[in-house]
């Protein structure tokens, strides 16, 4: 579906011509990305997130397709083969190096995109399936960086596998089975080492598959924008190609320079100095941490330090770890239920005033998280990431729901194309806009 | 619905956190966690101005090969360095005669069994071949060498700040003037090990491996081999070890920056052009 004043596709040459009447792939092409997609003319750069994504995603795929040319995935000679890439692969080192940043890179894109549908409620009718696929984006995201991040077979590596695996030995009655099952041994071996390649090999293109349904979910109902107010007319909205293929293209050339000038001057600033010591199933690091893009979770899970029981008779009803993993697992999960937890008719963040300050709360609380899940498990970081995660679950749970039903939003503009002349008039002074008009 | 369970279930953690965090901050109170020696007395490492350092930072060859000598002459009798070939020496600025040279007199063999006969047999190694792996019988266990300055927070400084950084432990004071046997008369440095402040649990079993100086003898043209100079020659050469296309990621990462400027600026100006009849 589009508007109807998208453009159409003709083709001229005759073998376009010919190609469309057998396999309109170009046709689809112009539709999905091209002239036929019609754009609100006002996104701003938080807009260009979601195609910066994708660029990640596709740098990933490229390096990591020939990096799997070189590594070998068994637990004798996996870091050895890394080794092998960093020294005597042509350019091994860049490959390596693009891959390793490359995860962080798309999940800091990734976040900001999060982020940006979070303030601007881009989850909201009639977008809350481009959200809900969203959200399986970023668990099969993480699910593949986990297993990527294990394949080098450093400290920790080895570590963060065994401890995000003894997860599951969390769940009451089959924890310890599933968790022997999933590693294929009683702690990380070859055989966990190969299914954790194999699989993350698997899932980019299962990702891929799920951009392709977010994507095609986005085009029912055409892009959000700043104001939250729907698309009214034809004046509202730009082609896609070339308006947003410019601005994008502009996005990507400095998303590529911060990437090139981490990937080429701090390639090991993000990465933990514990990996390029072997795995030692003898010696346990001092801090086991994760990823950074993983620790506001991993902050989360550790927070619980206390059973749930019945008072002075020692009966446990959930043992303080298995809270920590159903927690850790429900902050992403009730993502999924976002759209009809935040009842407000308003979308964005820019007409809700109370809304707003507890966005940059949220932000800020995030950060804070993030910041505890990378430091030991110890106070005051404990205390700090116990209020943290409070807020989290309040701020999606209890204060959301509540600012819906108590906020007075600021009156709407009548339409993007007069939030725009009105934003032209504010900043180039009456005369210009009113010429424009 | 959703918003009621929802409700319940961000009520339930919340209240959980809440005891979790009540709890915890009683236990801070009543009995606080007693400071680790460690804590007090762990020293970072000195910052040193190497000539790899920053973005245009490179080796210094001639650096590199003292080092080399240095681990040749002290470390090799315990450490590895497996990762590294004898051919990848040219960096360090010798010729192919002479990297050829050092491979087959190196103090060790590679052991090789005959597939047909399963004779053992030893021979020299080729530029080929990679460093031979040590085996060392003694107490602890020396870590191989080849990626050590990208293995430990500090990275070269570290090496350097380590080796140069025995102390005698008996009377030894911190920064702020504390004496550590007196703050932790338990702390004492176990027989067989090394007060170091700059080790992670501040006694390791490593002996000062540079202890005097002249201990290596270096060529003319190089600088006195004081016990500092060696240490932070070995030290620049583990980085190279560790990071070998160092030069080469820098070179072209400029290349790329310059060119992703350019493309950058391009893109803006294509943007503004399509846009400069759009309000938007």
């Amino acid at each position: 579906m589009s508007f109807p004043w998208a453009e159409h596709y003709e083709p001229k040459l005759p073998l376009m011509k010919w190609l469309d009447e057998r396999l309109p792939l170009p046709r689809f092409v112009y539709n999905a990305v091209g002239a036929g997609y019609p754009v609100p003319r006002n996104l701003n750069y938080f807009w260009n997130f979601g195609v910066l994504a994708g660029l990640a995603l596709t740098i990933q795929l490229v390096t990591g397709i020939v990096l799997a040319m070189h590594y070998a995935a068994s637990a004798g000679v996996a870091f050895d083969s890394v080794e092998h890439i960093m020294r005597d692969v042509n350019s091994g080192w860049l490959l390596r190096y693009a891959h390793a940043n490359g995860a962080s890179f798309f999940f800091i894109v990734v976040y900001i995109h999060i982020f940006r549908g979070l303030y601007f409620s881009s989850y909201k009718a009639p977008r809350e399936m481009v959200w809900l696929l969203g959200v399986v984006i970023f668990l099969l995201m993480m699910a593949t960086a986990f297993m990527g991040y294990v394949l080098p077979w450093g400290q920790m590596s080895f570590w963060g596998a065994q401890v995000i695996t003894n997860l599951f030995s969390a769940i009451p009655l089959i924890g310890d089975s599933l968790h022997t099952w999933l590693l294929g041994g009683f702690a990380p071996g070859d055989a966990a080492l190969n299914r954790f390649f194999s699989l993350h090999y698997l899932l980019p293109f299962v990702i891929a598959g799920v951009i392709i349904l977010h994507i095609w979910a986005l085009h029912i109902p055409g892009s959000s924008n700043p104001t939250g107010v729907e698309v009214k007319g034809p004046q509202d909205t730009v082609p896609f190609h070339p308006y947003y293929t410019a601005k994008d293209g502009f996005g990507a050339a400095v998303f590529l320079l911060i990437f090139a000038v981490v990937v080429f001057y701090a390639p090991n600033y993000m990465g933990h100095p514990d990996n390029y010591i072997p795995a030692n199933p003898l010696a346990t690091p001092a801090l086991i941490v994760p990823e950074w893009y993983f620790w506001p979770f991993y902050a989360i899970l550790r927070a619980f330090t206390v059973d749930f029981s019945i008072p002075f008779t020692g009966i446990v009803i959930i043992p303080a770890k298995l809270m920590g993993v159903l927690a850790m697992f429900s902050s992403i999960l009730l993502l999924f239920f976002l759209p009809w937890i935040d009842t407000s008719p308003v979308r964005s963040g820019n007409y809700r005033p109370l809304f707003k300050k507890f966005f940059w709360l949220l932000v800020i609380d995030v950060l804070v998280l993030g910041y505890c899940g990378g430091s030991h498990a110890a106070e005051p970081y404990l205390m700090i990431s116990q209020i943290a995660t409070a807020y989290y679950f309040a701020h999606f749970l209890i204060i959301l729901p509540l600012i819906s039903t108590i906020e007075k939003p600021l009156p709407l503009p009548g339409s993007i194309t007069e939030a725009v002349l009105a934003k032209a008039r504010h900043t180039t002074g009456t005369a210009d806009a009113v010429a424009a008009e | 619905m959703v918003r009621i369970f929802g409700f319940l279930v961000g009520a339930f953690f919340t209240v959980m956190l809440v005891v979790s965090f009540v709890i915890g901050a009683y236990n801070q109170v009543t009995e606080p966690p007693a400071a680790t020696v460690e804590h007090e007395f762990l020293q970072h490492p000195h910052a040193i101005s190497w000539s790899f350092n920053g973005p245009f930072g490179k080796y210094d060859k001639a650096q590199l090969q003292r080092g080399f000598q240095v681990y040749t002459e002290v470390c090799s009798a315990c450490h590895s360095l497996k990762h590294v070939a004898f051919r990848d020496l040219k960096d360090l600025g010798y010729e192919d005669a002479e990297v050829k040279a050092i491979a087959k007199n190196w103090k060790s063999k590679i052991s090789e069994k005959n597939p047909v006969t399963g004779d053992v047999t030893e021979r020299a190694p080729t530029p080929a071949d990679l460093v031979p792996v040590v085996y060392y019988a003694g107490s602890g266990t020396p870590p191989d060498l080849s990626l050590i300055a990208k293995a430990r927070h500090g990275g070269a400084d570290y090496v350097h700040s380590l080796l140069t950084g025995y102390k005698e432990q008996a009377g030894y004071k911190n920064e702020e003037g504390k004496e550590l046997l007196k703050e932790f008369p338990d702390a004492k440095t176990p027989s067989g090990l090394y007060f170091n402040p700059y080790f992670a649990n501040l006694n390791l079993a490593m002996p000062p491996p540079l202890v005097s100086d002249g201990q290596v003898t270096y060529g003319e043209g190089n600088p006195k081999p004081t016990v500092d100079q060696m240490s932070q020659d070995v030290s620049a050469f583990l980085a190279w070890a560790a990071e070998p296309k160092m030069e080469a990621r820098k070179a072209t990462g400029f290349a790329v920056v310059i060119f992703l400027l350019f493309g950058a600026v391009l893109a803006y100006l294509s943007y503004q052009s399509i846009w400069s009849t759009k309000e938007h």
